[in-house]
Formats: structure tokens, C-alpha cells, sequence
């Protein structure tokens, strides 16, 4: 719900290519809840594509730092804040993050999915808190595509740990309590994504509107504890999604003791 | 300690009965059910619901709180790990406040 233009806009050919998407993407009906739906933005799109090449580049840049052979890879980099120390400290966030839960081995396995999930949703947070950006998570068409991945996928994991047995897990544990345990599930599994992709938009969303709301009163000194709470918002809601889809793959692909 | 219980349970019934039969009152004024009387129903709702979302939120995550630090208060050796769950027990406490709040955005949309 981003309602500001952004840097974006000041290319000139920004308008063009949003009235070319308006075109063919536009739609006509609302959903239930817009009685009149704000006004078609690719800023999303656009900002989601910028996080993207500005994590590609960041990769490239490591691969580039680590190849010096075996020493290379052992010594670590001098500057707290370089760049390969920075993807190596949250890169081992995720992984212990993930380790707590699901044990060293899965861990590796689910690492590339966590992870990037992880590093999307951090950095867009983080890039809607420099003024003139915002960020790509305060849409609900980028959270319920996050979220709808982690969904298919952890259907998948749970198919490819367990074979189609796996869809005995909607029955409960007894066959006599089938029709009550089913649509429990059912409707427990449908809620985590929606739940997932809620959380975050409204914490960016909110963040986004406070921060707004104080550099409109007293735009000097006083937005910087709001600054300090925006930072600890966006880390703390990327924390959460990327747990939550580690809790979630975890409870699919867990082998049960006896 | 029971009186006391009862009498706040009691006055807060008494206020809650006052507001609604007051509203009653509003309502037999010879108004005429337009738009207005859905707008100002939708404005009470935005905003009451909020208000008791942000209430219970705050017992919720007062309590975490006062849970992690009297458990700091026992070990402080382990005020790191107990730090990180408990801002993780906030993040989800909170969660079910945002979703209160994206009603209230939509509802006051609508006015």
C-alpha cells in the first residue's frame, strides 16, 4: 500500500512502461474488500527487481573475494562490514536459525530456499527505510507470492520425505475422528500463508505510516527512535517469516519416532 | 480481593450498558438510515477495534516480558538466550494485533 513515488519515478520512461503494464495487467473488478482500489503501481515489480540485481552483484562480488584458494576461504575479511562478512554473518543466522529447529543436515538441504527467502525479505525491509524507496514487502502481492512459495514447497518436501502417505497426516491420528480432524487442518494449513504474508505487510506497512506520520510533525531529531524501532521491526519481521517457514517445512518433512 | 474484582467487573458492565443503550437513543432521533449511519458505525468499529486489540496485545506482551527478565533476574549469565525468544514470543504476540490493524486501515478506507 506504498503511496509515495519513489526514485524510480524520476526515470522518463517511467509512466510509459507503467501504462503499458496498465494495459494488459490492469483489472476492473475489486476485491471484496477495496470498494475503490488504489491506483495500478509497478513499484513492487521494479523494486523487487532492484534488490534482485543488487543481491546478484553482491554475490558475484563474494565468489570474487572467496576464490583466492584454500587460505582464501579460511582467513576472513578485514572490515567488519565487507561484503563477504556481511553475507556470511546472516548466511549463518539463517543457519542456526534453521539448525535449532531441523537439526545440521536438513538444514544444509533447505538452506538455498530459507535462505534467499531470508535475504529478499530483509533487504527490501531494510531499502523501505531510506527516504524515497519503498519497499517491495508492504504490497500483498509480494507477500502472498513469498508465502504461496513457502506453502507449494513445503508440500512438495513433505510429498518427496514421505511418498503420497503423506497426505495421512490431514486424518489425525485416528481413522474414527477423520471428519473432525480434516477440515481442522485444512483450514489451519490454509491460514499460515495468509498469516505469514499478513504479518509482514502490516508491520511494513505500520512502520512505514509512523515513520510517515512523525517526519510530518517535527522533522528534525525526533524520527530517529522511530528510525531505531523501524530497523528493529524490519529485522525482527524477516526473523520471523523465515522461522516460521523453517517450523513449517520441519513439521511436513518430520519423521515421526515410534 | 473478591470485592474488589466485582466491583471493577461491575463498573465496567455498568459503562458498557450506559454507551449502548445511549446509542440506542441516537438511533430512535428520526434519522433516516443513510449512507451517514453506516459511516459513523464503520468509524466506531475501526476505531474500538483497534483500541481492544492494541489492549490485549499489551497484557500479552507484557508478560513475556516480565517473564524474560525475571528469568534474566535468576541467571543473568543468560541474558543471550533468552533475549532472542523473547523477542521472537513479542513478534508473534504482535502479529495477531497487525491483523487488527489492517481491518481497522480497510474499515477507515471506507468511510
Amino acid at each position: 500500500m506504498g503511496d509515495h513515488s519513489t526514485w524510480f519515478n524520476l526515470h522518463p520512461d517511467y509512466d510509459n512502461l507503467q501504462n503499458w503494464a496498465a494495459k494488459y495487467l490492469a483489472r476492473d473488478w475489486h476485491g471484496m474488500m477495496f470498494e475503490k482500489d488504489p491506483p495500478f503501481s509497478i513499484t513492487h515489480v521494479v523494486i523487487s527487481l532492484f534488490i534482485l540485481v543488487v543481491l546478484a552483484m553482491g554475490a558475484v562480488v563474494y565468489r570474487k573475494k572467496v576464490a583466492v584458494g584454500a587460505e582464501g576461504r579460511l582467513i576472513p575479511e578485514k572490515k567488519l562490514l565487507g561484503t563477504r562478512n556481511i553475507f556470511e554473518m546472516i548466511t549463518g543466522l539463517v543457519l542456526s536459525l534453521s539448525e535449532g529447529v531441523m537439526g545440521r543436515e536438513k538444514a544444509e538441504r533447505f538452506l538455498p530456499l530459507i535462505g534467499t527467502v531470508f535475504f529478499f525479505i530483509l533487504f527490501n525491509n531494510i531499502i523501505g527505510l531510506i527516504p524515497g524507496f519503498l519497499p517491495a514487502t508492504d504490497t500483498l502481492k509480494t507477500n502472498l507470492a513469498l508465502s504461496a512459495l513457502i506453502f507449494l514447497m513445503t508440500h512438495v518436501y513433505g510429498v518427496k520425505a514421505h511418498g503420497l502417505a503423506y497426505f495421512k497426516h490431514f486424518f489425525g491420528p485416528v481413522w474414527y475422528l477423520a471428519w473432525l480432524m480434516f477440515p481442522i487442518e485444512l483450514i489451519s494449513h490454509l491460514a499460515r500463508p495468509i498469516s505469514l504474508a499478513l504479518r509482514l505487510l502490516g508491520n511494513m506497512v505500520a512502520d512505514h505510516k509512523v515513520l510517515a506520520t512523525f517526519f510530518f510533525l517535527v522533522p528534525l531529531l525526533v524520527p530517529l527512535p522511530f528510525y531505531v524501532l523501524g530497523i528493529l521491526v524490519c529485522v525482527v519481521q524477516a526473523v520471523v517469516f523465515t522461522l516460521l517457514s523453517i517450523v513449517y517445512i520441519e513439521l511436513a518433512v518430520a519423521h515421526e519416532e515410534h | 480481593m473478591a470485592s474488589r474484582i466485582s466491583k471493577f467487573a461491575l463498573s465496567s458492565l455498568s459503562a458498557l450498558a450506559v454507551m449502548l443503550i445511549a446509542g440506542v437513543a441516537f438511533a430512535a432521533d428520526g434519522g433516516a438510515d443513510n449512507e451517514f449511519t453506516m459511516k459513523a458505525w464503520i468509524g466506531i468499529a475501526a476505531g474500538l477495534g483497534m483500541g481492544l486489540a492494541a489492549f490485549g496485545g499489551a497484557l500479552g506482551q507484557g508478560r513475556t516480558a516480565a517473564a524474560a527478565l525475571d528469568g534474566i533476574a535468576r541467571n543473568p549469565g543468560a541474558q543471550n538466550k533468552i533475549f532472542t525468544p523473547m523477542i521472537l514470543g513479542l513478534a508473534l504476540i504482535e502479529s495477531l494485533v497487525i491483523y487488527s490493524l489492517i481491518i481497522s486501515i480497510l474499515l477507515q478506507g471506507k468511510i
